[in-house]
């Protein structure tokens, strides 16, 4: 059992106003930094869970105390001003070691027990089957087929067992391609327009060097081309800068020659990779966390991050995958390196913008299951979740809720869900309290057997549909393919997201909030419980007690079985329908 | 001057007419004294041609022509920054029809404007002219407090030539004492009370720069005014719109700022706020840069940022905030005053109020406040809109400081987005009529201009027309609710946004965002579903001159 640390007399600073700093208590538990406002007249309470700390600092001794200050993964910033050396030197030292566990099973995956029955949570596992999505898609038709050729990971490690390949891709082929593909990560499908048999195929870069040819892998090219027979050509993409496919080339990997494979057009697409992205993005926090700037300095430093220019070039990546799929009925294959960053962000932002299912509730996750966790986005190391390897982090993820968010901006009905929807995923991937992004790839998760020890994040949003759900959408058959305007005025900073925890920055009234409730009526809004932080100290010796995300903005009581029922049955089937 | 004379080619057939994000059309171009017309033909010669166009040649800000064999392509760039096309037949043609728009768009004299002209059925001419008597205003004032008087000392205008011939003035301060401060005071725009924050009593007032001069000249009557306002001991605030650096130079030429010598229980706070011609050329670069459709997301944020209009929209509501903070908060009175005290003056007091007071949050409210604060108070309009961002005549007086204050209020539309009763179709329907417009409410420079050219017998106020039932519900916000509370705005730049709603009016496509509005419309008035319009009717509206609308309907 876990000792609940306490420190009193600790100053929470504001970093905006000059307001008087807040004095209250810190609470260490085995999960969560908690911080009790004793001198507001309204008890208030944050929750930071040490999951989401990705720094601590301990900053020069000022006249108020010791401070600390704490960098988060959702973005919360918090610097406290603690009494005593010694007491501030324990929690840095206690946090340092709480964030960033080292083996698997300190995960708060394993330890949430949200009181749910086996079998719920069992089901809650089944809410996303892709296998149906194929079959929305029309897979297995006359081109395409699912195979388990990889039921034991012999193609691909990282990959998960079941692929959907070409026909007309014999197993030979397969295994050949695999062969000439990065670590084995063949092309794969990853969406089929219906409407015109294009489809976006996904893949590792070619081990092409300077000559090295493969005949399966020319075949596989031509299989995927073939299973789309109203057009002669297609697409083959490299969304990395061409000098750095190039200069992969010299270590025996590269793009693929447009000379060896029969109609292919090849392209370049100029999407940064994973270290340039995550100095970017330190670049742009700095920026948010500047103390008054002007509107020069913000802008300025907006620019110098290089933040917008990377997510227009994702953004832009999407829009021609789709516009190639939907206005030249050409199919495409994506590929970077390893084709499990920019590739899973350029896939999914395409079938987003081909497809309105990606855009209700149920179209989302299963997009980010598909995309994403299957095809091994390896959430683990991106994320930074155990002790690992700071190089292996980039913000890959974010840019992709950022693409939505952005399309959300242009597009304000045609979405399910809401800005905070997005929010609350792009939390639980840094959590670590639902077993969905834990490990970087299908074999690692079972090898962790999350299936069977974790809970599936999905049930429990959508339990909280009401308060994650777009008010203006308007249906699933309003707007069917989306074409965002791209020029660089249509990228707009997301201060929901960068500057979340500073509120006095936000429209001080909600629209969307406001016609949510209006229309909600008599209707039953989820309950929110807000914690009862003796109660919980209390329970945290036996076990580690509910859930709750950041801040204590949501904590939810535990699933009971009429509610799990309620949404198996009715929403989320009807959702397939569309 | 007769028009006619100005009119070289009346009418051009074959006139192919684009327009970004519309489809192009070909017809009849036609140029009247106010208007240019164009009617396509669809149905053949026997049908009446469907009006396209229908232009007020005062929003040309700009006629570019290029002449290529033996025909000529004219591109109009309007004051409400949209941009149109007409490839014109025939050379000669093409120059007549581009010299006879430059001509018409630069005629100067406010009665021969189009409000002058202008005639439509449903109104009456002096509807809307007295909608919002300063005596009303008053009334609101003396119901709280003997304070402060009316005062008609420039029913004739000889006090001071900007000034409305009433003004609200210190009840203890007579006439006498007024005019002499007056002549202490640039243009004779001496302090008077701007708004009365009924919560505690404090005022705000207004006035022009003291004529301090080189030789720290004083005026025992300008120092009693202002000494009326404190009791003792009370402190009140001069907040100086240009910095310390500036007002002090300002010496030299006559002018300056208020000595603590003199002022004792005054304190002056310096904000700097653009004004002239910087803030012209930064809206002239920003207008430039929304048009740049080829650049990178790095050259468009420097561009936006280095064009410093953003920068002016966070000091002007920074300011604005610091003079609300002063009267609500520190419970003091303040004066606002620049040099001359029409420009950035009055876009803070102004700004100051819809933060402040709830009642000029309504539509009503807030047209009360702008006949009020800016165009009694003497805002020049007719020097400061006479020209726009795409102009390449010589700038003489223009400034966007009109343009400025409504982006301001856009911004606290967002911010708070049920607390103003009207939306953000009002703002650009002012920006566009502020510089270009078929009624009289914007022109001239002042009350004593207005009454020289008989503005209020002979031409048709806005509000008239934004007031008929019919026309007002368009600027209506759906989600208003009454809100007692000041408004602060957030003015962190991460909270401020450019209006894209006018920049990029004309640019990008509004199709989905008006779909949202249209949503949010029926959402709050309870689930009719939405009024479906098409996006080529909404378009072809909008490109159209109001007016358009009313006269069409004869």
């Amino acid at each position: 059992p876990h000792h609940v640390r306490c420190v009193e007399n600790v100053k929470l600073l504001d970093r905006y106003t000059n307001r008087k700093a807040a004095n209250g208590t810190l609470y260490l538990t085995a999960t969560h930094l908690i911080y009790v406002d004793a001198s507001a007249e309204v008890r208030k309470e944050i929750w930071i869970l040490h999951h989401h700390i990705a720094t601590v600092e301990k900053l020069p001794l000022t006249t108020a105390g010791y401070p600390l200050l704490i960098h988060c993964k959702n973005f919360h910033v918090a610097h406290f001003v603690i009494g005593q050396e010694r007491d501030c030197h324990e929690v840095y030292t206690s946090l340092l070691k709480l964030s960033q566990p080292v083996k698997s099973e300190e995960l708060y995956a394993f330890s949430y027990n949200p009181k749910m029955s086996k079998e719920n949570r069992e089901i809650g596992w089944k809410l996303i089957d892709l296998k149906v999505d194929y079959q929305r898609m029309g897979i297995p038709n006359d081109y395409w087929e699912i195979t388990d050729v990889n039921k034991d990971y012999e193609v691909c490690n990282t990959y998960p067992p079941e692929i959907v390949v070409p026909r007309a891709a014999n197993k030979a082929v397969v295994i050949g391609s695999s062969r000439f593909r990065s670590r084995g990560r063949i092309p794969v499908l990853s969406y089929l327009y219906k409407e015109n048999n294009a489809a976006i195929c996904r893949c590792s870069q070619p081990l092409s060097g300077f000559s090295a040819r493969c005949l399966e892998d020319e075949q596989m090219l031509q299989a995927i081309r073939e299973a789309n027979p109203g057009s002669p050509f297609m697409y083959v993409v490299d969304t990395r800068p061409k000098l750095n496919a190039m200069a992969n080339r010299a270590a025996g990997k590269g793009y693929e020659n447009e000379d060896n494979y029969d109609n292919i057009r090849f392209k370049f697409i100029g999407i940064e990779n994973i270290h340039v992205m995550r100095n970017s993005l330190q670049k742009l926090l700095e920026v948010c966390e500047m103390k008054s700037p002007s509107m020069s300095d913000f802008l300025t430093g907006l620019e110098n991050s290089g933040w917008l220019r990377h997510i227009k070039a994702v953004m832009d990546a999407g829009v021609f995958l789709a516009k190639a799929v939907k206005d030249e009925k050409a199919s495409v294959l994506v590929h970077c390196s390893d084709g499990w960053d920019r590739t899973a962000q350029v896939c999914s932002l395409a079938s987003l913008l081909l497809d309105p299912f990606y855009r209700t509730f149920k179209g989302f996750m299963v997009l980010i299951e598909k995309e994403w966790i299957a095809m091994g986005h390896k959430f683990s190391h991106r994320c930074g979740h155990l002790d690992g390897d700071p190089k292996e982090v980039s913000p890959v993820f974010t840019q992709f809720i950022e693409c939505v968010w952005q399309l959300m901006q242009q597009f304000p009905c045609a979405f399910e869900f809401n800005e905070r929807f997005l929010l609350e995923i792009h939390d639980h991937v840094y959590s670590c309290q639902f077993g969905n992004f834990l490990g970087t790839c299908h074999k690692e998760r079972e090898d962790l057997k999350i299936f069977e020890k974790t809970h599936s994040l999905w049930p429990f949003l959508l339990q909280k549909k009401q308060e994650l759900r777009n008010p203006l959408y308007r249906g699933f058959t309003a707007y069917k393919e989306l074409q965002p305007n791209t020029l660089p005025f249509s990228f707009q900073f997301w201060c929901g997201m960068y500057n979340r925890f500073d509120k006095g920055m936000h429209p001080k009234q909600c629209v969307l909030d406001h016609l949510a409730e209006q229309n909600e009526g008599l209707n039953d809004i989820a309950v929110i419980n807000r914690f009862d932080l003796p109660k919980i100290l209390n329970l945290l010796g036996k076990s580690c007690a509910q859930s709750s995300s950041v801040a204590g903005s949501w904590c939810s009581s535990s699933l009971n079985k009429a509610d799990v029922n309620i949404w198996i049955s009715t929403p989320l089937i009807a959702n397939f329908r569309g | 001057m007769e028009f006619s004379e100005l009119i070289k080619t009346a009418t051009v057939e074959s006139v192919l007419l684009s327009c970004v994000g519309l489809p192009a059309v070909k017809g009849t171009l036609c140029i009247t004294s106010h208007h240019l017309l164009l009617s396509s033909c669809p149905g053949g010669d026997s049908q009446p041609g469907t009006l396209e166009l229908w232009l007020l040649i005062r929003n040309v800000d700009a006629v570019e022509k290029r002449i290529a064999g033996s025909s000529g392509t004219i591109t109009l760039r309007c004051k409400d920054l949209k941009v149109l096309q007409l490839e014109i037949p025939g050379m000669e043609e093409c120059l007549n029809i581009a010299s006879s728009i430059e001509a018409l768009s630069s005629v100067d004299s406010v009665m021969m404007m189009y409000p002058f002209f202008y005639r439509p059925q449903s109104l009456k001419l002096e509807e809307g002219w007295h909608l919002f008597p300063l005596e009303q205003y008053f009334q609101r004032i003396a119901s709280q407090t003997s304070q402060w008087r009316l005062s008609d000392v420039n029913r004739d205008f000889t006090t001071c030539p900007t000034y409305p011939p009433t003004v609200i003035v210190p009840a203890a301060v007579d006439d006498d004492t007024l005019q002499k401060a007056a002549r202490f005071r640039q243009g004779g725009r001496f302090p008077v009370l701007s708004y009365y924050h009924c919560k505690n009593g404090t005022a705000m007032l207004r006035s022009s720069q003291p004529l301090t001069g080189p030789n720290r000249k004083r005026c025992r009557e300008d120092e009693m005014l202002l000494g009326t306002i404190l009791d003792e001991g009370e402190r009140g605030f001069i907040i100086d719109t240009r910095s310390a650096q500036a007002a002090k130079q300002a010496r030299m030429m006559g002018g300056g700022t208020e000595p603590k010598s003199s002022y004792p229980q005054w304190r002056r706070l310096h904000r700097p706020l653009e004004r002239g011609r910087p803030l012209q050329e930064s809206f002239i670069k920003l207008v430039e840069a929304c048009n740049d459709t080829s650049i990178n997301m790095d050259r468009w944020l420097s561009r936006l940022e280095s064009c410093r209009w953003l920068s002016h929209v966070k000091a002007a509501l920074s300011t604005a905030c610091l003079a609300a903070q002063c009267l609500d908060r520190e419970e003091a009175s303040v004066l606002v005053h620049g040099a001359e005290g029409t420009d950035t003056t009055l876009l803070v007091t102004a700004l100051a109020q819809v933060i402040l007071d709830p009642s000029c949050r309504t539509l009503a409210g807030f047209q009360g406040l702008l006949e009020r604060e800016w165009i009694e108070a003497g805002h020049p309009f007719h020097l400061r809109c006479a020209r726009s961002a795409y102009s390449h005549a010589r700038l003489k007086q223009e400034a966007p400081l009109f343009l400025l204050f409504l982006d301001c209020v856009w911004q606290l539309s967002r911010q708070f987005p049920f607390s103003l009763e009207f939306s953000e179709h009002l703002l650009l329907t002012l920006f566009d009529n502020a510089y270009a417009s078929a009624y009289g409410t914007f022109l001239c420079n002042n009350e004593k201009e207005r009454c020289l050219c008989k503005v209020r017998e002979s031409t048709h106020a806005l509000w008239a027309w934004l007031n008929q039932p019919g026309e007002k519900k368009k600027y209506l916000n759906p989600l208003y609710s009454h809100n007692a509370l000041v408004i602060w705005p957030s003015v962190e730049p991460q909270s401020i946004q450019l209006w894209q709603g006018l920049f990029f009016r004309w640019i990008r496509s509004s199709q989905y965002l008006d779909e949202a509005w249209a949503e949010v419309q029926r959402l709050a008035e309870g689930g009719d579903p939405p009024v479906k319009e098409s996006v080529e009717s909404r378009l072809s509206r909008s490109l159209s001159d109001p007016a358009a609308q009313t006269e069409n309907g004869r």
